[in-house]
């Protein structure tokens, strides 16, 4: 019989320390989902080229779907659940998602939305054609790109005090 | 969940070296952009993996006392678009690897992994070439350092031992210093794709930047593994600076290089665009050095 | 008229999306269901000789393994079309839920169940099939050929259909002296839909029926599937429709519910998850048909034409899921679109050795599209003439109606969409100065227009139905068999209940999830229909519904019924506008009246038999870098007239999702086989050429709005349309930047390659 092995992973997850004994063949995808049902962290084709499973590691992108969950031990993971407020009060990037009808089926959303939070926590200011490129590791057949790429931006307007 | 046999986590390179001897029949897992999706599509199903990805000492860009620049095997895509030694030395290695996939792609993916794999395609590749990089390897038996254009074997078959890691990629500085280069990537799409051919060229400038006093001429996806262009260094090595050396440059090239037909690309198209690729490279990095274009 | 119809409200599930909170198929399922996996087969065409499951029944974790040999043999159809009543109006029945005759590399052959994925997927690998191959044919034309490869012997010479539109003499008229023939053959390739969640279903028994919960645009349809497959009464299945990741046509078929219902109950009725994955969606659920087109015109020097002529070869794949409908709409728009005396059309749907084609946005009109507007810009450029005005002088005009669907073009629509799009795009003058480029990078525009229908009448049943229930508070839950598939339909649903019961949107509580237990009975999300068709039971039902309020109001008001009227969530007299009593206020006496307690609720149906044009125009403006073989794509606009705007962001929004579809299409999109194996080789993400954020300029978005006479809220099809007119458009601002007239889509590096090398620019 084939021993599963696990791991005990201790980390940060959307500013909570937690721990769990993981298996080690789980992808970060499968322990967000299933041990810590942060139902944000979409499947779309799980060898990392449509981006809906991307979640913040220590402040960086990554698609979780090929991230061993046991690489998570000791890091700072964040999911479009840690976004709230603590009044249940939408951020900025998600308003402005809302805002802007940069939502149709909704299952890119949460990976696009993270990917924004480290472009707008980088603190710059990017042309739209560098944002364009920033945002370029998602894919979407909904909406054409146009009304997310005008949510990111403005966002990162508002935030330099520029719109 | 991946169907991994085993997974044993290197706690140092030396530890590495150890599990790998113990296993023999493990596979290296860096970042796992390449192994976990080919674990996924059935071909390394069931492997045993040897993880290396927590040794952050094989993170990280230095600059040695020759001036050799020295970029640590762990190091992210990401992290030598962004790191000023790079910028200020070897730029055209930071913006190639900018152009691998996408910036989650770019944040997971290591040098060490793109080199290692073995892969034509490689959007660092060329260009290491085009730099004459040296590969660092260690192992049980200490470390080996073999010029990139010798570790690349044959298509996916890399000159590692058993035992061994890539611990480092290294740059010498008579290999950049003076040069300015260029790479192009041509793909189908302008992001998350394959090159169908990836052109690094860079040149050293006379003084009076009228004359080419060094060319160099690296392609992804020409053949096997990436591959220089020795041909087309030639002619334009010592000529000057012209539309008519480019042009000689560009169709030397053709001479050195031996693209295949598949399905994604014909031998004849790849041909058709390094010609191409060679020309507009070049002129890129002439025109990057001062030279007048 | 209230005030919400043709606001752009925000989205009633944007809140849910942004948060994570929306529950798609996967995140409702249990974590511990047993997980299903297919062995699809490894020949385009054969015979199943043998399966060997002994290994794969070894490995720990597996629970059951089921072959092409064990499932039962009824023939069940697939489409997401309305069940007809009339034998012979009834979609193919064609398909197992597990075949030994495998007609495409990726059918399915054997099911596998397991404690988990991974366990799963090694027993997959373990199974042994030793198949007897066939020779395949992946080619239409080629599979109608005398001695091609036969895949279904009902079928002789592979032909599933062919239907023809004869009009006038075109034999005698082409007689005409002094014409001019103009002479094309089109290409279109097989593209997939790529919604970003892959089609997963569960299901699990209770109470003796089979209850799945998929990621559908039908939910109604599939229960009626499920049981035709299963061979079980239509009652004893229940399917439940959460929020899904996108369909695009891929989910208007039953896919994999019937096979998984089916495990379900090889299993003793446990919960069974059977997601699929990314490189099974490309091959193994659907595709949009590859369509070869042929087109001869005959054009009198005046710019007017003599006599047309057009037949289109449809590539069906191996099994007829939607069977003709898709090559038959797409002729349907030939005749239409450019009306002459004197038309042949010819489409048929060929089986081959490919995916299986359904339904995909635009329903053999991106095909028709780009094959027809590809023709009238040759037809334009061999009469030396300008294109848009060779199209103004020879496109439908107001006041056509055709004989079939009775459809009338009301308004010059046509022609105001392209003065819009003409002026976004700076189009006379650009096209003035791009002609005289003549260097490596040349630049060109180009436009097309296109012909849609909405819905399905008079072809199939159009109905739909719509549930009303008064809460407390006054507000009211909105059921409706129409389904939200990510584009907006819930929020369209209740502007427009929230604007004929006269109550605020918010108010309004759209049910998202359809559940064919309590859910009253819709067909889904399809044919560019949910707005049109819902809006009538919608319209109904809350006229319905106000009448009852009304009538309750008169017991506390004692005012007539008809002398009142709801605004804004309040009973007014209607002749000095007094408000009586809130409807909040209504409702809690309604509720818990000890004379009179009443829940006030509203169900209707309605029946539509009516269609409508939907009409609109795409230009784009592209930069060709001719020696790398390269377009980039510099500007688009859609312009649209799909009647009134019922919320203006929303159909922007939609129109941009379409356009990206259409670019795709244009210049990137295929999916490609192995001409000798038939196996894919880019099914996906990586190596199917999907546009990235990079790969598109601002897309462009105008609309006319006239108002639909024949609708109930003023409005006609927008889901499909923006995916019709993009590639042609593009195609032709190729041609003109160029000289250089690409005849088959996508115009990729490779297909310029060759054609710049043959017209000597390289």
């Amino acid at each position: 019989m084939h021993e599963v092995q696990y791991k005990l992973v201790r980390c940060t997850i959307n500013g909570r320390a937690v721990e769990k004994m993981i298996d080690v063949r789980a992808s970060l995808t499968d322990m967000l989902r299933n041990d810590y049902s942060l139902n944000s962290v979409k499947k779309g084709c799980e060898v990392g080229e449509c981006g809906a499973c991307n979640v913040l590691i220590d402040g960086e992108c990554f698609n979780s779907c090929i991230y061993l969950a046991i690489w998570a031990d000791g890091k700072n993971i964040r999911t479009l659940e840690g976004l709230l407020g603590p009044n249940g009060e939408l951020s900025d990037i998600q308003q402005a998602f809302v805002d802007e009808a940069a939502v149709q089926c909704g299952f890119c959303t949460p990976g696009f939305i993270m990917t924004a939070v480290e472009i707008l926590e980088s603190g710059k200011e990017y042309t739209r054609d560098e944002l364009r490129k920033l945002l370029s590791g998602h894919l979407c057949r909904c909406t054409g790109y146009e009304n997310i790429l005008n949510a990111v931006e403005k966002t990162m307007k508002k935030r330099l005090g520029k719109a | 969940m991946y169907d991994i046999k085993a997974l044993y986590e290197a706690k140092s390179v030396a530890h590495a070296s150890e599990l790998l001897l113990q296993h023999p029949e493990a596979k290296i897992i860096a970042g796992g952009s390449d192994v976990l999706i080919q674990m996924r599509e059935g071909k390394l199903a069931g492997a045993t993996l040897v993880s290396i990805y927590g040794l952050d000492e094989l993170r990280g860009i230095t600059m040695e006392e020759d001036g050799t620049i020295r970029i640590g095997s762990l190091t992210s895509f990401s992290h030598i678009t962004k790191n000023p030694i790079i910028q200020q030395h070897v730029n055209v290695l930071g913006e190639a690897v900018d152009m691998v996939g996408g910036p989650q792609i770019r944040n997971i993916g290591t040098i060490g992994g793109n080199t290692c794999n073995g892969v034509t395609s490689a959007d660092s590749g060329s260009t290491l070439v085009a730099y004459d990089a040296i590969v660092e390897l260690t192992g049980a038996e200490g470390k080996r350092l073999v010029p990139i254009r010798e570790f690349y074997i044959k298509a996916g078959k890399v000159d590692l031992r058993p035992g061994e890691i890539e611990t480092a990629i290294l740059i010498k500085k008579e290999s950049y210093e003076g040069y300015k280069g260029h790479y192009i990537k041509y793909a189908m799409r302008n992001a998350m794709d394959i090159a169908t051919c990836g052109c690094s060229a860079n040149v050293k400038l006379s003084e009076d930047k009228k004359t080419i006093l060094d060319a160099r001429l690296a392609y992804g996806v020409a053949g096997p593994v990436p591959m220089r262009a020795p041909s087309a260094e030639a002619a334009a090595k010592g000529k000057p600076v012209s539309e008519e050396t480019v042009n000689a440059f560009a169709k030397a090239a053709l001479a050195d290089i031996n693209p295949r037909t598949s399905w994604r690309a014909t031998k004849e198209f790849r041909l058709h665009l390094a010609e191409e690729l060679a020309r507009r490279a070049l002129k890129e990095a002439i025109r990057q050095s001062g030279g007048d274009m | 008229m209230g005030e919400t119809v043709g606001k752009s409200v925000k989205r009633v599930d944007a809140f849910d999306k942004v948060t994570g909170r929306a529950r798609y198929t996967d995140d409702i399922c249990d974590k511990n269901a047993l997980v299903a996996r297919i062995l699809h087969s490894t020949v385009a065409n054969g015979t199943v000789k043998h399966i060997d499951v002994s290994e794969a029944e070894k490995i720990e974790g597996v629970v059951k393994i089921v072959t092409c040999f064990d499932v039962p043999q009824h023939k069940f159809p697939t489409a997401g079309h309305p069940w007809s009543t009339d034998v012979h109006h009834q979609d193919v029945a064609d398909r197992l839920l597990l075949t030994s005759r495998v007609r495409f590399y990726g059918d399915d052959v054997a099911a596998v169940v397991a404690e988990n994925e991974v366990a799963a997927a090694q027993a997959v690998r373990a199974i042994k099939v030793e198949y007897e191959e066939y020779p395949i044919v992946l080619d239409a034309v080629e599979a109608m050929k005398d001695g091609a490869p036969q895949l279904h012997k009902e079928y002789p010479n592979n032909i599933l259909n062919h239907t023809s539109i004869y009009k006038g003499d075109y034999r005698e008229a082409i007689k005409e002296e002094g014409l001019i023939k103009v002479e094309g053959w089109y290409d279109t390739p097989t593209v997939q839909h790529c919604h970003i969640e892959n089609h997963i279903c569960f299901a699990e028994m209770e109470a003796g029926r089979i209850v799945v919960t998929s990621s559908t645009q039908i939910p109604h349809i599939v229960r009626r599937v499920v049981g035709q497959a299963l061979g079980i009464p239509w009652g004893k299945v229940r399917v439940i429709k959460p929020y899904i990741g996108g369909g695009f046509g891929n989910k208007q078929d039953a896919l994999y519910e019937p096979l998984c219902a089916y495990l379900c109950t090889q299993v003793g009725g446990r919960r069974v998850k059977l997601d699929v994955s990314r490189e099974e969606t490309f091959v193994s659920n659907r595709v949009r048909h590859a369509i070869r087109t042929h087109i001869i015109s005959w054009v009198r020097p005046d710019g007017t034409f003599a006599a047309r002529k057009m037949e289109c070869f449809s590539n069906q794949g191996a099994y007829a899921s939607h069977g003709h409908g898709v090559a038959a709409k797409g002729m349907g728009a030939f005749p239409q679109l450019y009306p002459c005396d004197h038309v042949e059309c010819d489409a048929y749907s060929v089986f081959t050795n490919k995916p299986v084609a359904g339904a995909m946005r635009g329903y053999g009109i991106p095909q028709a599209m780009f094959a027809g507007e590809a023709h009238i810009e040759d037809v334009a450029k061999a009469l030396n003439m300008d294109s848009l005005a060779f199209r103004r002088k020879n496109m439908m005009p107001v006041g056509y109606v055709d004989g079939f669907s009775k459809n009338e073009n009301y308004f010059d629509s046509l022609n105001q969409c392209i003065d819009k799009g003409m002026a976004y795009i700076d189009y006379e003058r650009k096209l003035e100065e791009y002609a005289k480029d003549t260097g490596p990078v040349r630049r060109g525009v180009g436009m097309a227009i296109f012909w849609y229908n909405t819905a399905v009448w008079p072809i199939s049943l159009e109905s739909s139905s719509c549930r009303m229930v008064l809460n407390q508070d006054g507000s009211i839950q909105l059921q409706m068999g129409e389904t939200e598939i990510g584009q907006g339909a819930d929020t369209a649903f209740a502007q427009m209940a929230a604007e004929t019961l006269g109550i605020r949107v918010e108010d309004v509580h759209v049910v998202s999830s359809q559940d064919t237990d309590v859910t009253p009975f819709g067909l889904g999300a399809y044919a560019s229909r949910q707005t049109y068709v819902g809006g009538f039971a919608i319209k109904q039902t809350a006229l319905i519904m106000k009448e009852r309020i009304l009538k309750y109001a008169y017991e506390m008001a004692r005012m007539a019924p008809y002398e009142m009227d709801i605004v804004d969530g309040k009973i007014i007299r209607r002749n000095d506008g007094r408000v009586l009593l809130t409807l909040a206020e209504l409702a809690e006496e309604a509720f818990y009246s000890l004379t009179h307690s009443e829940h006030i609720t509203a169900e209707s149906t309605y029946q539509i038999k009516t269609n409508a044009y939907s009409f609109g125009c795409s230009f784009a403006e592209v930069e060709v870098d001719i020696p790398l073989c390269k377009v980039k794509l510099l500007n688009i606009v859609n312009v649209h007239d799909c009647g009134r705007l019922i919320n203006p962001a929303l159909a922007e929004a939609q129109v941009h999702g379409g356009m990206s579809m259409a670019i795709g299409y244009g210049l990137s999109e295929q999916l490609l086989f192995d001409e000798k194996t038939g196996k894919p080789l880019n099914n996906n993400l990586l190596d199917y050429k999907l546009s990235t954020m990079m790969d598109h300029p601002d897309l462009g978005v105008g609309f006319v709005e006239n108002y639909e006479p024949t609708s109930a809220y003023g409005t006609k099809a927008l889901g499909e349309p923006p995916a019709c007119p993009g590639a042609p458009a593009i195609r032709n601002a190729i041609l003109n930047a160029t000289g250089v007239g690409i005849d088959r889509a996508p115009i990729t590096p490779h297909v310029l390659f060759e054609a710049f090398k043959e017209a000597g620019l390289i």
